[in-house]
């Protein structure tokens, strides 16, 4: 089966800025995969250069099996794009720009327009400049679920909307899985990310740094130990892998490596355990790793 | 027990002191937009100061001695048609007739620059959402309104400086009251725009309903001039081009003429500044219908007609309009003052008392045709609006490739030329009341130099968005070549720079197929490049 997606050492510059620099990124076809990474990493670049709207500079991307520049048009009838920012025609109600928008693509779901619509709780005989933030993100939205089409790449879609309606984007995503149709979708909402996708891939500087499942990244992290132990402890700061480790008396406060665990907890059960709490690492902290990395490697350039 | 009585004090007036805070950050406003206008307004104001300052001298090249001058005045003053043109004359003097012949162009000019400037700080701001965050601010209700009004106002006070210093050595008094004249011109249509900020809740169309008020005003006072002599219409006095010739600069100025201009720029300004204090940010007073809820619009090339079809009906009328008032002037061309033989000599040299009528339509013809070649830049340049705004990114990501994208818009803009001309040679007609087909045919022999301009935008765009809006310098240089070159007389190769200078001149010249053939192959060329370098380049990422 062909890859939904398929890029490899792709390199693109705006005059000298680096904005990719050898990015990898594959989507396998019928999964959610994440996209995420830092403000200025190069994700909406990659998209864009997807979409066939830029020209990488090289390397090579693949969308459906096809080239995303030379076969635009072709493509775009199986893909809809919904932009972090979206920006209507003033005089134009959003109900026509959903219709536009799917006449441009494969055509249009009627009665799941109408459903959208509804769910969205979007009034669609608003002219352009009369929505907000998020009712033009809705409109955006409404015409790519309800568009017939094989791949979503959604570039941080729910910017602007409520609680409650990101929980209705998130059944939507979810329907639209079970529908078999492969998502690409940038974010910065880690609970989202975590509750939506299957596969995740962290760039940063046009880069791309992890991938994986969610389950595969964990590994890459830290856990965090709380202990209540019977006596002081004893050779946990010799062991590999163990971090911010904080020892008062009988308690026992650290991060380990997720691959260092078990050595930690041996040592830990050799001078009794008491209680125990060991919290599994988070998306955040995963997440935040890299971006501080990321903050701390540009304190040193400067 | 005794009650205790409430102080019988009335509500507290909260509003003293409101008037100055409505105010506040006016200043750095004022430096934000003269900032962002460093370029813009100096080459505006450097441009029109230059065009009015070398007149004496041009007009001295060609008409080197007073008793040729003073002929010259009289011939302009008899004829009606020139008089729609230019106005009329008040004096012999190298001055009156520099203020003759370029007063009403410079005062249009200062218009235009002046309802750019306005509406690019006010309602432009605005509805690119700028606005809002300006306004969290320690910013005052009126302030923005005021910062783009000094803004106007800096601009046209150093028009008039310019003016006043370049000419004063034709007299002063004359200088003065010529560049207070079109500053003033530039205020009215500066205050105007103003309003027209606050009533529409889209930038484009407040720049066009100004331009088009500005436009009645030039043909108001043509209309006017074509039937009196002394400037003393009805028609005139309702034009504020026209209180700038009622000015009379160099010729026994009539200094109370300034007070109209002040009168109307009061009272624009006090009207612009109530609305802009009783509505909200972003808001308008023409309000906002719902549309349906859904759309029928299906693809790239319908989405572009609805983009610009009130453009080109605004431009549609607006021709017709102009072509009908210049087509009724032109009945006067051949009034000539009957005992004035030389002149007749000449005219008759030159083909006879028809031909004096050709060749005014066919300056007629050439003006509408300059004014066109405006409106296909703007309507190239709507490519320009669309990618930079982003509007573009979700239809191109759709089943639609750059070229027909594009091509939506280029129809409209190459067609919708074809279509005004037409329009403005039926006005002609209606308005002349004769010869429709030679005035047709002269109107579309305009087309490939509308088209070349036309497709020079296209290339520019197609290179690069940044430089594409240099399309309208394009287009203004044309104006100002086709409008004032030849009187300024300028060396030919310069004047044929301007595409509109190889077409023949029709009606009455010689119809010559060469130049418009190769102006067709040219502007077909340079779409073609513009197309192939559009699809070739990046789109503009926000």
């Amino acid at each position: 089966m062909t890859k939904a997606i398929s890029v490899s050492g792709l390199h693109k510059s705006f005059g000298g800025t680096h904005a990719l620099d050898g990015l990898d990124l594959d989507v396998e076809t019928g999964e959610v995969h994440g996209f995420l990474g830092p403000n200025g990493a190069g994700k909406s670049t990659t998209i864009r250069v997807l979409l066939g709207l830029l020209r990488a500079d090289s390397g090579t991307a693949r969308l459906l099996g096809r080239d995303p520049w030379a076969d635009a048009v072709e493509l775009h009838r199986r893909v809809a794009y919904v932009p972090g920012d979206v920006t209507l025609w003033r005089n134009l109600s959003g109900g026509e720009v959903i219709d536009l928008y799917g006449r441009l693509r494969g055509g249009l779901d009627e009665a799941r327009r109408a459903d959208l619509i509804e769910r969205f709780e979007l009034d669609p005989t608003k002219k352009g400049r009369t929505y907000s933030k998020g009712n033009r993100q809705k409109v955006a939205l409404v015409a790519a679920f309800a568009s017939d089409v094989d791949l979503l790449i959604l570039d941080e879609p729910t910017s602007g909307l409520d609680p409650l309606m990101e929980e209705i984007f998130q059944r939507c995503v979810e329907e639209e899985r079970d529908r078999g149709r492969t998502i690409l979708l940038s974010s910065h909402i880690l609970s989202e990310v975590e509750e939506l996708c299957d596969r995740v891939s962290i760039i940063r500087k046009g880069v791309t740094v992890e991938t994986g499942s969610l389950a595969d990244l964990r590994h890459l992290t830290r856990t965090s130990v709380t202990a209540e132990l019977a006596g002081p402890p004893d050779g946990l700061a010799a062991l590999p892998g163990v971090h911010h480790l904080d020892i008062q008396g009988a308690r026992v406060r650290l991060q380990v490596e997720s691959d260092q665990l078990n050595a930690v907890l041996r040592s830990l059960t050799e001078s009794g355990v008491r209680s125990l709490t060991s919290t599994p690492p988070t998306l955040e902290e995963l997440f935040l790793r890299h971006y501080q990395e990321d903050v701390h490697a540009e304190a040193v350039s400067r | 027990m005794t009650a205790t009585v409430t102080s019988p004090a009335g509500p507290t007036t909260t509003v003293r002191g409101r008037g100055s805070r409505q105010l506040a950050g006016t200043w750095p406003l004022l430096k934000l937009a003269l900032r962002r206008d460093r370029v813009v307004i100096p080459l505006w104001v450097g441009v029109v100061a230059l065009m009015v300052v070398s007149m004496p001298g041009s007009l001295k090249s060609v008409y080197s001695t007073a008793a040729e001058r003073t002929e010259l005045a009289h011939q302009m003053l008899t004829n009606s048609s020139l008089r729609a043109m230019y106005g009329p004359v008040f004096g012999d003097s190298l001055g009156a007739l520099a203020a003759w012949r370029i007063g009403a162009y410079a005062g249009v000019f200062a218009g235009i620059m002046s309802l750019v400037v306005v509406v690019r700080h006010t309602r432009d701001e605005e509805e690119s959402g700028r606005q809002e965050m300006v306004s969290a601010g320690m910013v005052g209700r009126r302030a923005p309104l005021t910062a783009a009004l000094l803004a106007a106002l800096v601009a046209n006070a150093a028009l008039a400086l310019l003016i006043t210093a370049g000419l004063a050595g034709q007299g002063s008094s004359g200088a003065l009251a010529l560049g207070l004249g079109t500053a003033g011109v530039g205020m009215v249509f500066a205050t105007m725009a103003a309003i027209a900020a606050q009533l529409t809740e889209s930038a484009r169309l407040a720049k066009g309903l100004t331009g088009g008020l500005l436009g009645a005003a030039f043909v108001l006072r043509a209309a006017g001039d074509s039937s009196v002599s002394d400037g003393s219409s009805v028609l005139t006095w309702l034009s504020p081009v026209g209180w700038l010739e009622n000015l009379r600069a160099f010729a026994d100025e009539r200094w109370w003429v300034l007070l109209l201009f002040a009168a109307a720029v009061t009272l624009q300004a006090a009207t612009a500044y109530e609305l802009a204090g009783r509505r909200d940010v972003g808001m308008s007073f023409l309000p906002t219908r719902p549309g349906p809820a859904a759309g029928r619009l299906g693809t790239a090339g319908a989405l572009a007609w609805r983009l610009q079809r009130g453009s080109v009906l605004g431009w549609s009328l607006g021709f017709f309009a102009a072509g009908a008032a210049f087509g009724g002037v032109t009945k006067g061309a051949t009034d000539l003052v009957g005992d004035n033989e030389r002149t007749r000599e000449i005219i008759e040299r030159m083909g006879g008392q028809s031909g004096i009528t050709d060749a005014f339509l066919a300056t007629m013809v050439g003006m509408l045709g300059m004014v066109a070649a405006l409106y296909v830049v703007q309507s190239v340049l709507r490519l320009h609006a669309e990618e930079t705004s982003q509007r573009a990114e979700p239809v191109l990501a759709g089943a639609v490739s750059r070229l027909r994208w594009a091509a939506g818009h280029l129809l409209i803009a190459f067609g919708g030329a074809v279509l005004i001309m037409l329009l403005g040679g039926l006005g002609l007609t209606a308005g002349y009341g004769r010869s429709p087909g030679t005035i047709l045919g002269a109107c579309l022999v305009q087309l490939p130099a509308i088209w070349t301009i036309g497709a020079l935008a296209v290339l520019l765009y197609g290179v690069s968005p940044q430089v594409a809006p240099a399309a309208w310098a394009v287009a203004g240089s044309a104006l100002l070549l086709g409008w004032i070159g030849p009187a300024l007389d300028l060396p030919d190769p310069v004047l044929d720079l301007s595409p509109f200078g190889h077409l023949p001149k029709l009606p009455g010249g010689e119809m010559t197929w060469t130049p418009v053939v190769l102006l067709t192959a040219i502007a077909a060329a340079l779409t073609a490049a513009g197309l192939t370098a559009l699809r070739r380049r990046d789109l503009t990422t926000g």
